[in-house]
C-alpha cells in the first residue's frame, strides 16, 4: 500500500469540480445557527466535502466513516450511484483521511449508514440536480427534458452532455441545501441490491488491504514493552544490552513507556523480548477480585455514581401477586482483533503523519496533538483498514506509539504492531458488568411491575473526549497526559444502560444505573456497549416470568408489546423457527426466544436459538440459529445478513466461553490459549429474514444481534435442562455445576 | 546471518543477510511484500500466517527460513490474481466469505490443502480441516460455503 497524496496534491492530479476544499461555510460572527441538515450533512455542510466529479469520468466520495470489513465502502457507493444516476464502477471512495475526507467523529455505534448514508445521499441528490442544470443550460433544453443514463443527460433531439464535460459549469463549492428529494425505493436500481463488497477481491488475493501492508521507503520496525500490570512502574532496565541487538536503531524510554526500534521485523522482536526480560519493574495489587467475587465487588464496593434512567408509575395497575428477582452477570471480554492492533507513524520537520485503523481519525489526531503538544494542523491521520475490530481496541493506542517511537529514529517511519499479549492484556476491555432484576406478575401472569439496576464501568472512553487524552502510552510518560473522567453516553442511546429500558409495556417501571467510573481494569467501547449485557438479562428474565406465568414465551412477548415493528419481527422469526408454543425441552435439547431493538433507536432483532446440552461434559452446542431482522431500508442485503450472521455468532462465542483472566495484580490472559473462542466445529447454522422497510429510515445492525443472541441461547439452556444461568459464559464448569 | 534460496510461488527469490532461525513470515512479508500471509499471533495459534511448504499448510510464523529454504513455498498470492482468480478465491469472493478478511489467507491456504488431498469434502471434513484457523467476524457459515462450492468447480 502506497501512501495516499494530501488533499492538494489529490486536488492538482486532475481538472475537478472540486478548486478547492472547504468543510464549512464561512460563518459570520453572531450569525443565527444554521438550518439542520440531514445526517452528517449537519456538521460537514459542503457539497464538496462530500464528493467530486473529474473530467476523466468518475466520482469519488469522501466518507469520515471508515471500512472496518462491515461493507460501509460498498453501501455508500451504491447510494451515491442511485441519487447521481452513474454506474458503480465510477465510484472511488476516500476513507477517513484528515486532510482529505469530513470529520465524522468515530465510525460506532452502528450509525455509519444513518449518518453517513444519510447524507452522502443528500448530498447526491442536490449535485445531481446541480449538474443536470448545467447540462441543461448547455444544451438549451429544460433541466427535465433530459434523461440521464450513468452520467450522461440526453436531450430529446439526442444531443448529449456527460457530467464530467461539466466541471467547469457545475459549481459544489457551495453549502448544501438538502432541498432535492432523494429517490423513492422505487427508482433504486443499487440499493437493495446485494452487491459485491468492493473491499474483497483484493482481500483474498493478497493485494495491499490493511495497514499492516502499509510500506515506505526507510521504513523500520517498532515494538513496545508494556508493564507487567497496571499499576506497575518502571525501576531499571538494561538499555545498552538491548542497544547491541542486531538490527536495533533506536530504544525509548520515556517514564514508564518503552519501545524501540529495529530495521527488521524479526529483529524488532527479539529486541523486545531481551528489553522485556531486563526491564524490573515495582508492581501492586491495583485490580479488583477475580472471578465471581467481582460482581459483589461491583454492587456493594467500587465507586458509583447513581442516576434513575426510566421511571414509571401507574395508579390503577394491579398489585402483583407474584415477584420474581435475579441477578445477572457479564465478565470483562475483549475485542480480540485476529490481527494485532498496528499503525504507521514518521516525523518530518515536526509534523507527524499516521496510517492508522482508528474508528476515528479525528478525535485520534486532536489526541495525538495533545500528548505531543503540537498543532492539530500538525499531525495528519491517514485511516488503512486493520483486523476487525468491533470497537475501541488498540487502535488508537498503538498509532501514539508508533509515533513515540518514531520520534526517536532521526525522520524513518516506523511500522509498529502489537504483539498478542500486548493486544489481550491492554486492549480495552468490555466491561464487567451485574444486573439486578425484579418483576411482579399479577393474578392473570401479566408483569405490572419491572425494576432493573444495572452496575458497570465505562464504554466510552475513545479520544476524543475533553479533559484529557485517551491513549494508553500518554498515561506512561515521564510527564504524563490526563485521562479524561469517563462520561457514560447519556440515553437515548446509553452505554452501561443501553438497552436497560424495557420496549415492553409495563406499568411500573424503573431503570437504575450504577456507573462506576474508576477502571481498575480499563474498558471501553466493546460491540453493542452495554446493550450485549442487558438485553442479555432483561430477554432472559422476560422468560422467566413467563415461565412463572405459565405463559409461552413467544406469547407472553407480544402481550406486552405494542410496537407492531417490533411484533413483527417477532412472528417472523418465530415462524420460520416453526416455534412450538409450550413445547417442552427434553433434557438435552431446547430452544430459546430473545428480542430486542438495538439502542430502542436501531434495527429490531427477534432470535430463535436451539441448543444441545452435553449433560456429561457440561458443554453447550448452538445447533441453529433463526433471527428475524428489521433494519428499516435495506441498503446491501447480503451485507445486513453477514453482519447479522457474524454477530449472532460473536455472540455465541462471547456466551459460551469468553472472560478476561487476571489476579489481583496481573492480568493472566496472554494468548488464544487462555482466551478460547468459538471454533469451526461449534458453530451453528444461522438463517436471517429480512423484513426490508423501503420507505423507512435506515437502521443500523451491526450491533443488533449480540443481546438477543445471547439470551435467546440462555433461555434454550433453560429450556433444555430447567436450569437458569444467569452468569456468563456459561462454561462447561458452570453448566456442569447448574446441573448438579 | 546468513543468505538462502527460497522457491516461492513458482519463482526464486534470493534473501540475503538474515537470521536462519527467522521466522519464514517476516521475511514473504517484509522481503518480499507478499501480503498475504498475515501476522496474527506468533503462536502457531490462529491461523493468519498460513501458506504451503510442499503442499502442506504451515504456519509461517513459526517456521524458520532456514526450513522453509528446503521446500516450495506458495502463498496466496500463488493461488491466482484479480485478474485470474483461483477457484478458491473466486468462490470466498462470491459466498462474501468474509467481513474484515484478515484470516481469509489461512483460511484460503488451509482449504487449498485440503482440497489437494481430498477434491470432495463433507461440510464435516472441511470444518474440521479448518478448526484450528480463528476467525473473529464469525465469517464461518460462509466459509465453509466457499470450499463446498469451489470444490465443485475444480471437480
Amino acid at each position: 500500500m502506497k501512501p495516499s497524496l494530501s488533499r492538494r496534491d489529490f486536488l492538482k492530479a486532475g481538472s475537478a469540480l472540486v478548486v478547492s476544499f472547504s468543510l464549512a461555510p464561512e460563518l459570520a460572527l453572531g450569525q443565527a445557527k444554521p438550518a439542520p441538515l440531514p445526517g452528517s450533512l449537519n456538521n460537514n455542510r459542503m457539497l464538496d466535502a462530500w464528493l467530486r466529479v473529474d473530467a476523466d469520468g468518475s466520482v469519488t466520495l469522501f466518507t469520515g466513516k471508515i471500512e472496518l470489513g462491515q461493507g460501509i465502502g460498498t453501501a455508500l457507493t451504491q447510494i451515491a450511484a442511485d441519487e447521481l444516476d452513474v454506474d458503480l464502477k465510477r465510484i472511488k471512495i476516500v476513507h477517513g483521511d484528515t486532510a482529505l475526507t469530513p470529520n465524522e467523529g468515530q465510525t460506532a455505534g452502528s450509525q455509519s449508514v444513518e449518518n453517513s448514508g444519510t447524507a452522502v445521499r443528500f448530498a447526491c441528490a442536490e449535485a445531481r440536480d446541480i449538474l443536470v442544470n448545467a447540462a441543461a443550460a448547455k444544451l438549451g433544453v429544460a433541466a427535465s427534458a433530459l434523461a440521464v443514463n450513468d452520467g450522461t443527460c440526453t436531450a430529446p433531439g439526442g444531443k448529449s452532455i456527460a457530467y464530467w464535460d461539466l466541471v467547469a459549469d457545475a459549481d459544489l463549492k457551495r453549502e448544501a441545501r438538502a432541498s432535492v428529494k432523494p429517490k423513492p425505493a422505487s427508482e433504486h436500481k443499487w440499493v437493495g441490491k446485494s452487491v459485491i463488497r468492493r473491499d474483497i477481491p483484493k482481500k483474498m488475493t493478497g493485494g495491499a488491504a490493511y495497514v499492516q501492508d502499509v510500506r515506505l521507503p526507510g521504513m523500520v520496525f517498532g515494538r513496545v514493552v508494556r508493564p507487567p500490570s497496571p499499576g506497575a512502574r518502571l525501576v531499571s532496565f538494561d538499555e545498552a544490552a538491548v542497544k547491541r541487538m542486531p538490527g536495533v536503531i533506536a530504544v525509548v524510554r520515556d517514564g514508564d513507556f518503552l519501545g524501540l526500534a529495529a530495521e527488521r521485523e524479526e529483529q524488532a522482536i527479539r529486541a523486545r523480548e531481551l528489553l522485556k526480560k531486563s526491564a524490573k519493574w515495582k508492581e501492586s495489587a491495583s485490580l479488583p477480585p477475580p472471578g465471581d467475587a467481582l460482581y459483589e465487588y461491583l454492587m456493594t464496593r467500587a465507586k458509583a455514581v447513581e442516576s434513575v434512567v426510566s421511571e414509571k408509575t401507574s395508579a390503577t395497575a394491579a398489585a402483583p401477586a407474584k415477584t420474581l428477582n435475579a441477578t445477572y452477570t457479564r465478565p470483562f471480554q475483549v475485542h480480540g482483533s485476529i490481527g494485532p492492533s498496528c499503525a504507521v507513524a514518521q516525523w518530518r520537520e515536526g509534523k507527524l503523519t499516521v496510517w492508522t485503523h482508528s474508528q476515528g481519525v479525528f478525535p485520534l489526531r486532536g489526541d495525538l496533538a495533545q500528548a505531543f503538544a503540537v498543532d492539530p494542523a500538525n499531525v495528519h491521520c491517514i485511516h488503512a483498514e486493520g483486523a476487525g475490530c468491533y470497537g475501541h481496541n488498540g487502535a488508537d493506542d498503538v498509532a501514539l506509539d508508533a509515533a513515540l517511537v518514531a520520534r526517536a529514529t532521526g525522520g524513518h517511519p516506523v511500522k509498529l504492531q502489537w504483539m498478542r499479549d500486548d493486544e489481550f492484556q491492554w486492549e480495552p476491555y468490555g466491561s464487567a458488568m451485574a444486573m439486578k432484576l425484579s418483576g411482579g406478575l399479577d393474578a392473570q401472569g401479566n408483569v405490572v411491575s419491572w425494576t432493573h439496576e444495572v452496575w458497570s464501568h465505562p464504554h466510552n472512553n475513545r479520544p476524543g473526549a475533553s479533559g484529557g487524552v485517551n491513549l494508553l502510552a500518554s498515561w506512561h510518560l515521564a510527564k504524563p497526559s490526563k485521562a479524561p473522567f469517563p462520561v457514560d453516553p447519556p440515553q437515548p442511546t446509553g452505554g452501561g444502560d443501553r438497552n436497560s429500558i424495557p420496549l415492553y409495556d409495563f406499568p411500573n417501571q424503573k431503570v437504575v444505573k450504577h456507573f462506576l467510573p474508576e477502571m481498575p481494569l480499563r474498558t471501553s467501547a466493546l460491540r453493542a456497549l452495554g446493550g450485549y449485557a442487558n438485553v442479555f438479562a432483561l430477554e432472559s428474565f422476560i422468560d422467566e416470568l413467563a415461565l412463572a406465568a405459565g405463559a409461552d414465551p413467544v406469547e407472553f412477548r407480544l402481550r406486552h408489546l405494542k410496537d407492531p415493528r417490533g411484533r413483527a419481527v417477532i412472528e417472523a422469526a418465530a415462524q420460520r423457527a416453526g416455534w412450538q408454543p409450550n413445547a417442552r425441552g427434553d433434557g438435552t435439547h431446547g430452544r430459546g426466544f430473545a428480542f430486542a431493538k438495538y439502542k430502542n433507536l436501531a434495527c429490531y432483532v427477534a432470535i430463535v436459538a436451539d441448543v444441545e446440552v452435553d449433560r456429561a461434559s457440561g458443554k453447550v452446542r448452538v445447533t441453529r440459529v433463526v433471527s428475524a431482522v428489521d433494519a428499516g431500508q435495506i441498503v446491501n442485503p447480503d451485507g445486513v445478513v453477514n453482519q447479522i450472521e457474524g454477530g449472532i455468532i460473536q455472540s455465541a462465542s462471547w456466551t459460551l466461553l469468553e472472560s478476561v483472566r487476571y489476579d489481583r495484580t496481573r492480568v493472566t490472559t496472554r494468548s488464544w490459549a487462555d482466551y478460547p473462542i468459538i471454533h469451526f466445529g461449534d458453530v451453528p447454522q444461522v438463517e436471517v429474514v429480512l423484513l426490508d422497510r423501503p420507505e423507512e429510515r435506515f437502521l443500523g445492525v451491526g450491533e443488533g444481534s449480540q443481546g438477543p443472541a445471547a439470551a435467546a441461547i440462555a433461555n434454550a439452556i433453560a429450556h433444555a435442562t430447567g436450569r437458569r444461568l444467569r452468569a456468563l459464559p456459561f462454561t462447561p464448569e458452570r453448566v456442569k455445576q447448574a446441573l448438579a | 546471518m546468513a543468505d538462502f534460496t527460497l522457491r516461492v510461488n513458482g519463482a526464486t527469490r534470493k534473501i540475503s543477510s538474515v537470521a536462519p532461525d527467522t521466522p519464514l513470515l517476516y521475511v514473504l512479508r517484509n522481503d518480499l511484500e507478499l501480503n498475504g500471509p498475515k501476522f496474527g499471533c506468533g503462536l502457531a495459534q490462529c491461523g493468519a500466517c498460513t501458506v504451503l511448504l510442499d503442499g502442506k499448510s504451515v504456519r509461517s510464523c513459526s517456521v524458520p527460513v532456514s526450513a522453509a529454504a528446503k521446500g516450495a513455498i506458495t502463498t496466496l498470492e500463488g493461488l491466482g490474481t484479480i485478474e485470474k482468480l483461483h477457484p478458491l478465491q473466486r468462490a470466498f469472493i462470491e459466498e462474501q466469505a468474509c467481513q474484515c478478511g484478515y484470516c481469509s489467507n489461512g483460511m484460503i491456504m488451509a482449504a487449498k490443502a485440503l482440497l489437494a488431498s481430498n477434491p470432495r469434502p463433507s461440510e464435516g471434513e472441511i470444518k474440521q480441516a479448518l478448526n484450528d484457523h480463528l476467525c473473529r467476524c464469525a465469517s464461518h457459515n460462509r466459509i465453509v460455503r466457499a470450499v463446498q462450492r469451489a470444490a465443485k468447480e475444480m471437480a
